[in-house]
């Protein structure tokens, strides 16, 4: 599907995600393992073309999960990027970071929340904060691309600081939602 | 080799799992391990445990992704992943997203017994038709082979202790029921040793 409609969208489409990797740089994120999804793809974009950050494309979003709880044994700090059905795939994998205590920040770009055109996104958009909040992860939520840097950044240092599980909830407002127009 | 792999010797013996994961930590240096839940993860501390070794007692379908992470973060320390074929077949995906990272330090051990060990030993699809090693190829790991008697295992020993990565060996090893050996099973100080061990005062 092309990615060009959008309904909702708040904010200039290059702003936040700008914010987001000056966050990620500022708390000295190296690894930064991703699912691919449209509305992240200028942030995937910027981490890509960081030669101080190595990109993982993952198969599925538990991968990254482990993938950082080495890169912390490693001495690297990481960050996880997924659309908001991925957390659905990262349940038990969460308990390698909460037995061990391993930071983990997460970026969550939500569907199913705001103006979705696909049904089928609705039911894991629905329940993506009452899982948050039932595996014991740290929430924050950005509703406006003018926040984004600064959630990011109370998240990264609650993590990092913390030795704890967060996770940043961008709005599918603050996105746009996407349409199927074709 | 002055350390038979069967206590019967010999090129067409059946390989046993802790003599072959003794084999392969002998000589061990300054290599790093992340071993995979269950009988991988008892066999590892049975050579003995160090703090240079992680041992998962979950996460199943972690263990290679554990040591990906490991592998980007130390590009100059080998690590070695020694995990079983359940937990392999779990996070089969993650043989693919290693190809696509290419991590040279990296070796991958599967100890193949073709069973589910630590829940009454039902079978796995490696026992039927399935090929780890024809799957670690087809995802992009040319280096990838099976190892079945103690020529392979000879052969494939300086692969995995050192070639250029990324490793994937798949070892068939006998459906023993083994006494158990653990290591310490606290997740914080597993992490916290392991660190130390690594990265010394930046821990």
């Amino acid at each position: 599907m092309p990615e060009t409609g959008s309904i909702g969208a708040d904010s200039d489409a290059t702003a936040w995600p700008a914010a987001i990797h000056a966050a990620l740089t500022a708390h000295g994120v190296r690894q930064v393992a991703y699912v691919p999804d449209a509305g992240r793809r200028t942030l995937i974009e910027l981490c890509r073309a960081d030669p101080a950050m190595t990109a993982v494309p993952l198969t599925t979003e538990e991968e990254g999960v482990a993938l950082l709880a080495g890169a912390w044994l490693g001495g690297e700090r990481g960050a996880l990027l997924m659309q908001s059905s991925g957390l659905g795939n990262c349940i038990n994998m969460l308990s390698l970071t909460k037995v061990c205590r391993f930071p983990l920040l997460m970026l969550l770009t939500m569907r199913g929340e705001w103006a979705e055109a696909n049904p089928w996104q609705v039911p894991m958009g629905q329940i993506t904060e009452d899982l948050l909040r039932t595996t014991d992860v740290l929430r924050f939520r950005a509703e406006q691309a003018t926040e984004v840097g600064a959630v990011v950044d109370a998240a990264a240092r609650m993590a990092f600081e913390g030795s704890a599980a967060a996770a940043v909830v961008i709005a599918q407002r603050l996105i746009g939602a996407k349409t199927f127009d074709g | 080799m002055a350390e038979p792999l069967s206590p019967r010797g010999g090129d067409d013996c059946p390989l046993q799992r802790r003599a072959v994961v003794a084999e392969i930590l002998r000589e061990r240096g300054e290599r790093l391990v992340v071993s995979g839940l269950g009988a991988p993860t008892w066999d590892v501390a049975a050579a003995g445990d160090t703090p240079r070794t992680f041992p998962l007692w979950g996460a199943m379908g972690g263990a290679v992704m554990v040591g990906l992470g490991l592998a980007l973060a130390q590009p100059s320390q080998r690590v070695l992943v020694i995990t079983g074929d359940g937990e392999m077949l779990m996070g089969i995906g993650a043989l693919a997203t290693v190809a696509a990272m290419v991590p040279t330090n990296l070796a991958i051990v599967v100890l193949d017994n073709e069973r589910y060990g630590e829940t009454g030993m039902q079978a796995t699809h490696t026992a039927g038709v399935c090929d780890l090693a024809g799957i670690a190829i087809a995802a992009g790991l040319p280096r990838s082979r099976t190892v079945r008697r103690h020529a392979d295992l000879e052969a494939a020993l300086p692969e995995i202790r050192d070639a250029p990565g990324p490793v994937f060996v798949d070892i068939k090893v006998t459906a023993d029921d083994l006494p158990l050996v653990t290591p310490p099973k606290d997740g914080t100080h597993l992490k916290e040793r392991f660190r130390r061990a690594v990265l010394g005062a930046d821990a």
